[in-house]
Order: structure tokens, then C-alpha cells, then sequence
């Protein structure tokens, strides 16, 4: 990417051939598929392209208008998915009506009492302490109190699994959630982007496949919160579901729900993109010396940036998993819920707002339909194999197929940051000659 | 005294295993850091690479180790690391190159290396399936008990045969790579071009062989430490992502661009696993009856539970980028 | 033949050329001082000579043989060494590894030159054990100098040598420029400090907005009153 950019230029105004291509293209392709695999099918594609959608907004303003890189969109997601649950799902009666609730309490009580113990012995030095006598002080206490509240903690979760299976919801309506979900993933991702920002960008996308993969660990393995690898399926939708007005109707409904939020979300970044704080961004990005040398807060900014977008893949990954009424934390792959978004993100245009969108639908509709070929593809070579050759194919071939899209999403990456690594919508509309 | 032996087994030995490979993994990202500058997030599938060669291999040629009295799959390494040496320099030569000559940002380069994660396993998923598989195809996994020479000492302590070829493999790995680096003309090169580019440019030292050799000691290595993790335990297709986080801590444990940094950051990252997982209410059992009750009665004092292993490098990274970015050992960091 | 024969030199940075037909001719044996205020070019000649910037027009002749545009490793076989105003060392490199480096087109030499080296340098030899980044300015200048002298080039090309040193080892380094010198080796070099180069240099040239306003010998410009007046401080 050249330093130099002619960003006050304004280009004229054209007619914007390319988007208006683009998109005819890919009302083709879905009305195709509507042809093809029936309405209910493919407004549930339609759906679930739409939550990807908000997934990779959020990825676009981090990675298309500051150049940050976030590994672990899948964390966020999924964090996203656990607040959908936990606030929509029933009040879980044998876990409320025990005593249970109480003893919960004392623990996250002690716990909070634990920080708050370490906390202040971090602070001794200010008394008079040494300060290597206190951070050995402050040390030993967090390994001790650690030890000794996790106990405690361990005991009560088992307690739960055992006598209510898992703590349960709060029986709020599914956008209570969704909001949730937003805040907590960027609470997260206000921790990583403290942490990471202001280092070498590198280290924030090994930071963040960290997290992602420790978001996932902790929802997996809390069954006392989650239920675990039982999964939780029935979330409530916002919308009337597909048992009172069957499944396509309810489909749209939910769609037209996730299409008003795209469109606010994409008025919304539209405004901040043009505004003074979208162009300080884009400065930042692209000459982050002259930036910081105009007196910009460099990590500030970066900061907000982040966690902005950590709050769209948190909303993002609420509405899904409410719209699949499901909550499996090990449904949540670096592949389904980081790579796809990411080669949405840069196919479509990094910090193009509508070519991201584009993206979106486009990389999930192909992503979907190329499940059936990679299985059609397989049969084919097998068959080839065994007329030519009497080659027997191993019996796990199906799974192995699926394993091929792997290979290309990872041949699209590295094909379009070569070749196209604008994407197709460019950030900067400029003349195609 | 039995359960100090218990400490031996779970702790020294396990951690030694893992910071072993944490190391080897370790040393070819901080190289490739260094004369590169990014972060070469496909490490963890060339080592699953390497050690996929080594199972087709030894598939192909079961009794090619007995002939020797050695096991087969350590027959086939070198040949594996060969292989993976040449996959490194190949897949640098047709993905990483023409973005280098674009003169991209590094962040690009690791997107670009995460594409070429994606590919390997694709391909490695494509051809090996997805379950586990034993590198022992037609060998027997030996394992030595050493009983200790002490009165009341009834466990003995445990190692395996790949264990020991691995503490083997890694010190030949870590005074060869001693010496190529201090002695050797291209290792001083590779030195000089990590250290300033430019210069080492001008001073007529070729700097697509040193990228080149880079690869192929980075992928020498990661079959290396692959192959021998596969051994220890089963070779998994998707070990690449689990991998990755313990190895990157490591590399930034001690400091990015210093070899030696990466082989002691790997060994602390290998310890601390182990010590985090490690049930610490054994080694107070010999003193029950002088411990206050709700010490004595805590079933299970380890810090996390194994499900939860991959916190702990990742504590580790955090707190390390919170304290000192530059890792732990002074000196100049990329 | 001279040494170094640069005709109508254009060349500059993505298009914006900074260099607008600079001449210079130096002998073998001769040193050769660029000067002019900053903006120049003068910087920019010296790597133009040495291949790290592009020569759109013009030529640039090394014993008679174009070598314009040619990559500095090439440059280096064919007798040239360079060395930069900064970042001019391997700092986590020892010294004696840094003058290896500068021999490693011609590892033949190392032994030989590494005495020759020392010999010219000797407070190199007592720290040739010590990584190079741990050495005080004027030892770094001698570290790259020495690791620009391994290869045995007829000519040396050095970006202001003395920035940014005390005066007392400014005095040494022009010692060793000329000691250099007096070895065989040409010497092209870019001063700020103008009156104490040109009183050692054979020619001098000084430069104004990428072309040469005058150019003599080091000491007819010295003498000249003009340039003493525009670029000597009076």
C-alpha cells in the first residue's frame, strides 16, 4: 500500500457501473438459488448471509479503516452467541428454587473480594513497602487466593451440573441479548486492544487467536453456564417463529429484522466514515508518524476503533445464533466464524462499507452451495478412480470433501491479497480504465 | 519420597517434552521474524506437515526401521525434513514472495500466511482424514521405568523412548543451530540480515539465498518438532492451531528475533503449562496431618484443568506484552 | 581512464528527480569531496553511484564500464564499497564479524584483510570481541569503514563520515580517510565539515539543486572566494 494517497481528491460523480454489476450478479445468483433449493431454504441463506454481514462490518472498520487485524472474530461471535442464550433462554426453576443462587453468590462475592485483596497489595509500595517485597507479596496472595476461591468455585459448578443441569437464562426477549452481546464482546476486545494496540500489529492477531480460542475453552467446558457440548437449541426469536406462521414467513420476518440493522449500522459507519473522526482514523492508518505528529491520539483512537468493531461481531453472533436457535460452543470454528468472515472482508473491498456487504452475501451463498459440489466433485473423482484404476476410496470420504473448501477459502486469501488486494469494491471509488 | 517422584514424572518430564517442542517451534518463527518481519502464523501446519511425511513414510515402508533396531518413523525424518524444507521454501516462493516484492505491511504477510495455514490443512485433512493416528505403525513404543535406588520409593520413573530421542533431537537442534549461527559464514549472513537489512545488501550479501535458507532451517526445524510431538502422543491434523499460541508466546518470551531467547521462552512456556495443570494437593499429602483442614481436604489444587491448558501461554503473551514487550533477556528486539 | 567517470547523472524518487546532470571524474588514488547545502543531492549522488537509486538519464562509468543502475552487490564485486551515514554496522554483531561480513563476496580475503584492517584501525582489534552496537560513534564509523575496506575496492564511497562526531575524532577519521588513501583507493565522499575535506580532497565538487555549481581541485576551490563565501561560512 503506497504512503501517498490522493484522499481529498474527489473523484467525480459517476454512475457506479461496478456496484450496480456486482449486485445484479448476485441477485442472479440468490434468485438461482431460490430456483433451485426452494424459498424456505434460501431465505434461512439469506438470513444467516445477513448476520455475516454485520460480522464483517466489523471486521471491515478494523481491519479496512485502521489496519488492525483481528484472528479471532470467532471469540467474539461466540460470546455474542452465549449472551443471545443466556438472556433469551427460561428461567431455570431447579436452579433458582435451591439454595444454589446463594452459594453462587458467596463465590463470585469471594472472588470479587480476592481481586480487590490483590489489587490493594499491588498498591503497597505506596505505604512504604518495598516494591520487590511487594510484588512478592502481591504474587504469592493471587496464587494463594486463586487457588483457594477456584476450589470454592469448582465445587459449586459441579454442584449445579449435578442438581439443575446448567444455571439457565433470564427469560428476557432476544434483543436484550443481542445488545448484551455487543457489550461484553467489546469489553473483551477493549482488554486485547489495551493490551495490543499500541505494539507491533503482529502480536494483536496472535492476541486475538489467543482469546478466541480461550472464549471458546471456557464456553465449551462451563456446562454449569452453558450446558457444554448438551448444547442449548430452542433460543426465542424476536420475531414470530416458524411454528405460527411457518418457516418461511418467519424467515423474513427475521430477515427483514437483520436488513433494518444492517442499514443502521451502515448509515451509522457511513456518517463516522465521512465525519472528522473517520478521516483521523483513516490518517492514523495510513501515516501513523505524520498522525501522531498532529497531536492525534494514536491508541486512543485505535482503541475505539477495535471495540467498535468487537461490538458489531458480538451483535453479529447474537442475531445468528438466535436465528439458528441454537447455542453449541463447539459449533464455533476458526473457519466458519474467522476465515469466511475475513475472506468476505477482503474480497469485498476492506473499508468499503457496501463492497464488505457485497462480500458478505456473495462469499456465503458460494460457501453454501459449494458444499453439495465438493461432494459432487468427490463422487465424481471416485468414480473416475475406481472405472480407472480399481482405487478404493477411503469410507470418511464425505468429511474429507468438505475438507477441500478448506484448501480453496485459504487459495482465495492468498490469491486475492495478490491480485486484487483491494477486493472488488475498492475503498477509494476511482475511475476503472 | 513417591510423590516427589510423581512431581518427576508429571512436571520435569512433561515440561521438559513440551518445552522442548515449544522450542524448536519457537526458534524457526523468531528466525523467520527476523529476516522476514512477520509473524509466520503456518508454522504450526509445517510442523503437522512434517510429521504427515513422516506417516506416509512409515506407512509406505513399515520395516524400514528394523532393520537397524531403530524405529521407523525416526528413519524417515530426515527425509520428512527435506520434504518440509522444501514444501517452506515452495510455499515462499509462490505466496509470500510476490507479496515481499510488493513491498506490503507485515500484517499482510500474516494474512497471508493464515491463507497458507488454511491451505495445509486443507490438503494434510484432505489426504490424512480427520481422526488421530499412531506414527508407530509396526514398532512398539518402548517404555523404560527406572525404579529409583531409595527405601520406600515404589513408582518408578517414567520415559519414553520418544521422549528421550526428543531431549536427544533437541540439543543436537540447539548446538547446531548454536553453531551455524556463531561460526558459519551464511549464519553470520543471517544475523547480519536480521540485524540490518540494508546493509547487509550492500555488502554484497545475497539476501534471497538467506531467505531461502531461513526457510529451509524454519522447515527443518518444524518437521523436527512435529514429527517428534506426533511420537510422543498421536499425530493430530489439527494440532496446528493449539500449537500456535504456546509457540508464539515463547518466540515473544524471549524476545523476537533471538534465537536462543525462543529455545529458553519455549522451556518457560513448557513449564508453565505443565505447572499450571499440575495437581499441587499431591505434593502436600505427605504433610496432611500438619496442614489447617480445608488445605489438607482440597481434592484438586491445580491452577487450570487441562481443557483449560491453552490460558495459561496465553497469560503469558498478555502479561508479557503488559510488562516487557522486548521479552525477558535485554538486547535488541525486531 | 579515471576511476570513476559520472556524465550528466538525472536520476531521484518515484518520479521526482533530484538529480538534474551532476558530473564528476575521480582517479584512481584521488579523493574526491561532494559539498553544497542540504537538499542538494549530494547524498542522493553518492547512492546513485552505488545502485540504490534509479539513473533515468546519464551515465555513470567505473574504469570505463557503465555501471548505472546496477544492483550494489554487483557494485561490490566489481571494486566498490559504500558506507552510509547511518545504520552503517551489524550492531549485535561482534567487530570481527562485521569486517567478515564485508568480505563476504571474497571470503579469501578475510585473513589478509582483517590484519590490513586492524592495522589502519587500531582500536577495532582491542574490541573485535565486543557486539559493534556497544562501541562509541567514532569506533562505529571505524567498524563500518573497516567492514567496507574487506573486499579490497579501488573505490570507497562515504556518506558524511564525521556526522555527528566530536571534533577529536572527526580529526581521526580524516586521518584514516587519507591513510586509505595513500593505500590506493579512491575515495568519494560527502562532508558538511567543507573546509577540512577539501583541505584533504584532490578534487572537490559542489553541488546546488542536483547540479554541479563549481567543481576544481580541493584546493583552488578552498582558495576560490565565491565558494568560500556561499558555502564555506565566509
Amino acid at each position: 500500500m503506497s504512503t501517498t494517497r490522493t484522499d481529498t481528491v474527489a473523484a467525480p460523480r459517476r454512475f457506479p457501473l461496478r456496484e450496480v454489476i456486482l449486485f445484479v450478479a448476485l441477485l442472479v445468483a440468490v434468485l438461482g438459488v431460490y430456483g433451485v433449493m426452494g424459498a424456505a431454504y434460501s431465505t434461512r441463506m439469506l438470513v444467516e448471509a445477513a448476520c455475516y454481514a454485520i460480522l464483517a462490518l466489523g471486521l471491515t472498520i478494523q481491519w479496512g479503516y485502521a489496519g488492525q487485524f483481528n484472528a479471532g472474530v470467532m471469540g467474539f461471535v461466540a460470546l455474542g452467541g452465549f449472551c443471545a442464550m443466556f438472556f433469551s433462554v427460561p428461567v431455570n426453576e431447579a436452579f433458582w428454587g435451591s439454595e444454589l443462587p446463594g452459594e453462587l453468590g458467596v463465590v463470585l462475592a469471594y472472588i470479587v473480594g480476592a481481586v480487590l485483596l490483590v489489587v490493594g497489595a499491588s498498591r503497597l509500595d505506596r505505604l512504604g513497602v518495598p516494591k520487590r517485597l511487594r510484588t512478592l507479596i502481591t504474587v504469592v496472595l493471587a496464587v494463594v487466593l486463586y487457588l483457594v476461591v477456584i476450589s470454592a468455585f469448582r465445587d459449586v459448578a459441579g454442584q449445579i451440573e449435578d442438581q439443575a443441569g446448567f444455571i439457565g437464562g433470564l427469560g428476557l426477549p432476544a434483543w436484550v441479548g443481542w445488545i448484551i452481546g455487543g457489550a461484553l464482546a467489546g469489553g473483551v476486545g477493549y482488554f486485547i486492544g489495551h493490551v495490543c494496540l499500541g505494539l507491533r500489529s503482529d502480536y494483536l492477531a496472535i492476541a486475538t487467536i489467543g482469546i478466541a480460542e480461550i472464549i471458546k475453552a471456557f464456553l465449551k467446558n462451563s456446562d454449569w453456564l452453558t450446558r457444554g457440548t448438551a448444547t442449548y437449541s430452542q433460543l426465542p426469536w424476536p420475531v414470530p417463529g416458524p411454528a405460527e406462521v411457518g418457516f418461511t414467513l418467519a424467515r423474513a420476518l427475521y430477515f427483514s429484522v437483520t436488513a433494518v440493522m444492517i442499514a443502521v449500522i451502515f448509515f451509522l459507519l457511513h456518517r463516522a466514515y465521512h465525519a472528522p473522526w473517520g478521516r483521523m482514523i483513516r490518517a492514523i492508518r495510513d501515516n501513523e508518524i505524520s498522525a501522531a505528529a498532529m497531536g492525534k491520539d494514536i491508541n486512543k483512537r485505535r482503541l475505539e476503533i477495535f471495540v467498535l468493531g468487537c461490538i458489531l461481531m458480538g451483535i453479529g453472533g447474537a442475531v445468528l445464533a438466535s436465528f439458528n436457535s441454537l447455542f453449541d460452543p463447539q459449533g464455533y470454528l476458526p473457519l466458519n466464524h474467522t476465515f469466511l468472515v475475513l475472506v468476505m472482508v477482503i474480497l469485498g473491498g476492506p473499508g468499503n462499507n457496501l463492497g464488505t456487504i457485497f462480500g458478505a452475501l456473495a462469499v456465503y451463498v458460494i460457501w453454501l452451495m459449494s458444499e453439495p459440489l465438493a461432494l459432487f466433485v468427490m463422487e465424481l473423482v471416485v468414480n473416475f478412480g475406481e472405472g480407472a484404476f480399481g482405487w478404493e476410496a477411503p469410507a470418511s470420504l464425505d468429511s474429507r470433501a468438505l475438507q477441500a473448501r478448506v484448501f480453496v477459502i485459504g487459495l482465495l486469501i492468498t490469491l486475492v491479497l495478490r491480485f486484487a488486494p483491494k477486493g472488488l469494491l475498492p475503498e477509494k471509488v476511482k475511475h476503472v480504465d | 519420597m513417591n510423590e516427589l517422584v510423581f512431581f518427576i514424572n508429571n512436571v520435569v518430564i512433561a515440561g521438559s517434552v513440551t518445552g522442548s517442542i515449544y522450542a524448536i517451534g519457537a526458534v524457526g518463527v523468531t528466525l523467520i521474524f527476523s529476516i522476514m518481519r512477520f509473524a509466520h502464523f503456518a508454522h504450526g501446519d509445517m510442523m503437522t506437515f512434517g510429521a504427515f511425511m513422516v506417516l506416509l513414510l512409515t506407512t509406505l515402508f513399515p520395516q524400514a526401521g528394523a532393520a537397524i533396531g531403530v524405529p521407523t518413523p525416526l528413519i524417515m525424518l530426515p527425509l520428512a525434513i527435506v520434504l518440509t524444507a522444501a514444501l517452506a521454501v515452495g510455499i515462499d516462493r509462490a505466496f509470500y514472495k510476490p507479496l515481499r516484492a510488493h513491498g506490503v505491511k507485515p500484517i499482510v504477510m500474516v494474512i497471508g500466511s493464515l491463507g497458507v495455514t488454511l491451505m495445509l490443512q486443507g490438503l494434510i485433512r484432505l489426504f490424512a482424514g480427520t481422526g488421530g493416528e499412531s506414527l508407530y505403525v509396526d514398532d512398539r513404543k518402548e517404555i523404560f521405568r527406572l525404579a529409583l535406588p531409595i527405601e520406600g520409593v515404589r513408582v518408578p520413573v517414567v520415559v519414553t523412548e520418544p521422549q528421550l530421542y526428543l531431549f536427544v533431537l533437541t540439543i543436537v537442534c540447539v548446538v547446531g543451530l548454536h553453531f551455524f549461527l556463531s561460526r558459519s559464514r551464511l549464519g553470520k549472513a543471517m544475523r547480519a540480515m536480521s540485524d540490518n537489512p540494508a546493509l547487509a545488501q550492500a555488502s554484497g550479501i545475497n539476501t534471497n539465498t538467506i531467505v531461502a535458507v531461513t526457510w529451509v532451517i524454519a522447515g527443518g526445524l518444524a518437521a523436527i518438532a512435529g514429527t517428534l510431538l506426533s511420537l510422543d502422543v498421536t499425530f493430530k491434523p489439527d494440532l496446528s492451531f493449539f500449537l500456535l499460541l504456546p509457540i508464539f508466546a515463547a518466540a515473544i518470551v524471549g524476545g523476537v528475533g533471538h534465537p536462543y531467547g525462543a529455545i529458553a521462552g519455549g522451556f518457560v512456556v513448557g513449564f508453565a503449562e505443565t505447572l499450571a495443570v499440575f495437581n499441587w494437593s499431591v505434593l502436600l499429602r505427605p504433610f496432611r496431618d500438619s496442614l489447617p483442614d480445608w488445605l489438607a481436604q482440597a481434592g484438586n489444587l491445580a491452577f487450570v484443568g487441562t481443557e483449560y491448558k491453552i490460558v495459561v501461554p496465553f497469560f503469558i503473551l498478555v502479561a508479557i506484552l503488559v510488562w516487557r514487550p522486548t521479552g525477558i533477556f535485554k538486547g535488541k528486539v525486531i | 581512464m579515471p576511476l570513476l567517470d559520472a556524465r550528466d547523472v538525472h536520476g531521484g524518487y518515484g518520479g521526482m528527480n533530484i538529480l538534474n546532470g551532476v558530473n564528476m571524474a575521480i582517479e584512481a588514488d584521488e579523493i574526491g569531496v561532494m559539498l553544497g547545502p542540504n537538499g542538494a543531492g549530494k547524498s542522493t549522488m553518492l547512492k546513485a553511484v552505488f545502485g540504490l537509486l534509479h539513473v533515468n538519464q546519464g551515465e555513470i562509468l567505473l574504469r570505463g564500464e557503465p555501471i548505472q543502475n546496477l544492483p550494489p552487490n554487483k557494485l561490490v564485486q566489481k571494486g566498490m564499497g559504500f558506507v552510509p551515514q547511518e545504520y552503517n554496522v551489524f550492531p549485535s554483531l561482534t567487530v570481527k564479524e562485521n569486517l567478515q561480513m564485508g568480505a563476504y563476496l571474497k571470503p579469501a580475503n578475510v585473513k589478509r584483510m582483517l590484519k590490513r584492517v586492524y592495522e589502519f584501525f587500531p582500536p577495532l582489534y582491542d574490541k573485535r570481541h565486543q557486539p559493534a552496537g556497544e562501541l562509541s560513534g567514532g569506533q562505529r564509523q571505524m567498524v563500518a569503514m573497516g567492514r567496507a575496506l574487506m573486499p579490497e575496492p579501488d573505490l570507497l564511497l562515504l556518506d558524511e563520515p564525521t556526522a555527528g562526531l566530536s571534533p577529536l575524532y572527526m580529526n581521526e577519521i580524516f586521518e584514516r580517510v587519507k591513510e586509505v588513501n595513500a593505500a590506493g583507493v579512491g575515495i568519494l565522499m560527502v562532508e558538511q565539515n567543507a573546509k577540512q575535506a577539501l583541505a584533504i580532497a584532490d578534487k572537490g565538487f559542489v553541488l546546488a539543486a542536483g547540479q554541479n555549481r563549481f567543481t576544481d581541485t580541493g584546493a583552488a576551490l578552498l582558495a576560490d572566494p565565491e565558494v568560500a563565501k556561499s558555502f564555506l561560512g565566509g
